[in-house]
């Protein structure tokens, strides 16, 4: 029923710093365990989400697609393995620690970040390095919003995502070392496409599919969106990222889409749209060409895979 | 028991029993969201599976002291053809669709199709020349001679299959492991049976 509430109150009323404070004030008086679990629960819908513009017209994928075919080696090396090991697991409290070279490096609790810009459903290609492709309505906002918030200094070049990590939680992690992490060019991260996602189908993120907060990279291969993040880190140099710790020749560091640039064990020239019998032909930068491929002009995106 | 007639029956009707399964869950739509993925996955499994059962007929024989398992072989190894075949088809026609362009293209240049079209060939005669009739024909030796090349199979599909898997080695591993004690055993049979008799009374025995 607070939920419910809440969902009444317009975004300009509740973005205001103030108005987090009071809110907090306010949840402080109320028993933490049952509203950590009405507010962060998988499949709590989220309320005034606004269309976004950077949304494709295509036909998405069901629900029981993207939330049951995960790579997601925390809970299991088999696509369908984090669906049924992901069950239960505590997205709550959760807070995520934006830190290094900046001015006013802070932890932001998941609900400051729900509340820090209106959520935006912004429905994007997403391809996988493994060439199956999906369609998805996700919910956030961009990155950029989160980062201002600590005001990076000018040697900043570089982030670094870190995502969570315990082994008590998730016995059947396998495959890489963990913790998972990532990393981008400044930017990149701040390219307004980049989104900070927090939920999906008009809901929080399901735990197989990076809840509480994740990233969305669309025209990047699909291990680049990194799920399920505590630590966001600003630094002046190219940070280490998982898949190219296990295999450099295989996985760069941009790891943009192109149907040029094969994996040195299969061909990108083409991907399967889950749903679709017939593969279908790879597009440059995943189809979103026009708003990222001047953030590479001049490279050899052969040498910078 | 292993005698009577209605276990071969038994063994056939287990052994179509993956086919069986994923046949319901076909009809069921339960193919999770990459149907082709999965049943690709799901008959390459069962064909390296099926390998290492035929390779552990020997084996099982001598050291459980079971000779008569040696009616099973030929339908055990004949499944790892079936399903191998199922694998292959599913390549074929539902990731490439019969351009054989393409095809060529893939067996040339990624090293993990290669492994695994050579594991598919180096089966087929084994599964034209099953018959009694070709036994007769090529003589004992000469056709267990020519039906070693299911080391090469066994070996080829573990291969295959440890160069496509992105990083979480240890199912192919354990099949690597399987076919590796399975040939190894043979490997020390061989060697012992090649020394002088003077120097090992009773070679077979010793080790059985």
């Amino acid at each position: 029923m607070l939920i419910k509430r809440a969902a009444d109150i317009a975004h300009s009323e509740i973005t205001p710093k103030s108005t987090y404070l009071n809110r907090r004030a306010f949840l402080a008086g109320l028993p933490a365990a049952f509203l950590g679990a009405r507010a962060l629960t998988a499949g709590t819908k989220l309320p005034n989400v606004t269309k976004s513009p950077y949304s494709t017209s295509e036909k998405i994928n069901s629900f029981n697609d993207v939330s049951t075919y995960n790579n997601y080696y925390e809970f299991g090396t088999d696509k369908n393995e984090p669906s049924v090991y992901a069950k239960g697991f505590k997205t709550s409290p959760w807070t995520v620690s934006v830190e290094g070279l900046c001015a006013k490096p802070r932890k932001f609790s998941i609900e400051e970040i729900m509340a820090l810009a209106p959520l935006e459903e912004r429905i994007y290609r997403h391809r996988c390095v493994e060439r199956w492709s999906i369609v998805v309505p996700w919910i956030g906002y961009s990155l950029s919003t989160l980062l201002k918030q600590v005001e990076p200094t000018s040697k900043a070049t570089f982030v670094a995502f870190e995502t969570f990590f315990d082994r008590k939680q998730m016995p059947h992690a396998a495959g890489l070392d963990f913790p998972y992490v990532e990393g981008l060019r400044m930017d990149e991260a701040m390219h307004p496409l980049t989104l900070l996602t927090v939920g999906m189908y008009e809901e929080t993120l399901p735990p197989q599919d990076g809840a509480p907060v994740r990233m969305i990279l669309p025209w990047k291969y699909g291990f680049k969106s990194v799920k399920s993040i505590v630590r966001i880190k600003l630094v002046s140099s190219v940070p280490p990222t998982s898949w190219n710790k296990q295999a450099s020749n295989e996985y760069g560091f941009y790891s943009n889409v192109n149907p040029k640039v094969d994996h040195p064990r299969w061909s990108q020239a083409q991907e399967r749209r889950l749903g679709e019998l017939r593969m279908r032909p790879t597009l440059l930068f995943n189809g979103y060409g026009d708003q990222v491929a001047s953030l590479y002009n001049g490279m050899d995106l052969k040498k910078y895979y | 028991m292993l005698r009577n007639r209605w276990t071969k029956v038994l063994v056939f009707v287990a052994s179509l029993a993956p086919l069986m399964w994923v046949g319901w869950r076909a009809y069921n739509q339960n193919l999770t969201a990459n149907p082709i993925e999965y049943i690709t996955h799901f008959t390459g499994d069962w064909t390296i599976r099926f390998l290492v059962f035929t390779l552990a007929v020997t084996p099982l024989r001598k050291l459980l002291g079971l000779p008569d398992l040696i009616r099973f072989r030929r339908m055990i190894g004949l499944f790892a053809f079936f399903y191998g075949t199922l694998h292959f088809t599913t390549y074929l026609w539902l990731d490439k669709f019969f351009d054989v362009a393409e095809i060529w293209k893939d067996v040339y240049k990624r090293p993990y199709i290669t492994a695994g079209f050579v594991a598919f060939l180096a089966m087929l005669p084994l599964a034209i020349t099953s018959t009694t009739g070709w036994i007769r024909r090529l003589g004992g030796k000469r056709w267990q001679a020519l039906h070693r090349l299911v080391y090469l199979s066994a070996i080829a599909g573990v291969i295959h299959y440890y160069w496509l898997v992105k990083s979480d080695i240890r199912l192919p591993a354990m099949y690597g492991a399987f076919v590796g004690i399975l040939l190894a055993y043979r490997g020390v049979v061989w060697v012992i049976n090649r020394k002088p008799r003077a120097a090992v009374k009773r070679p077979v025995t010793a080790i059985s």
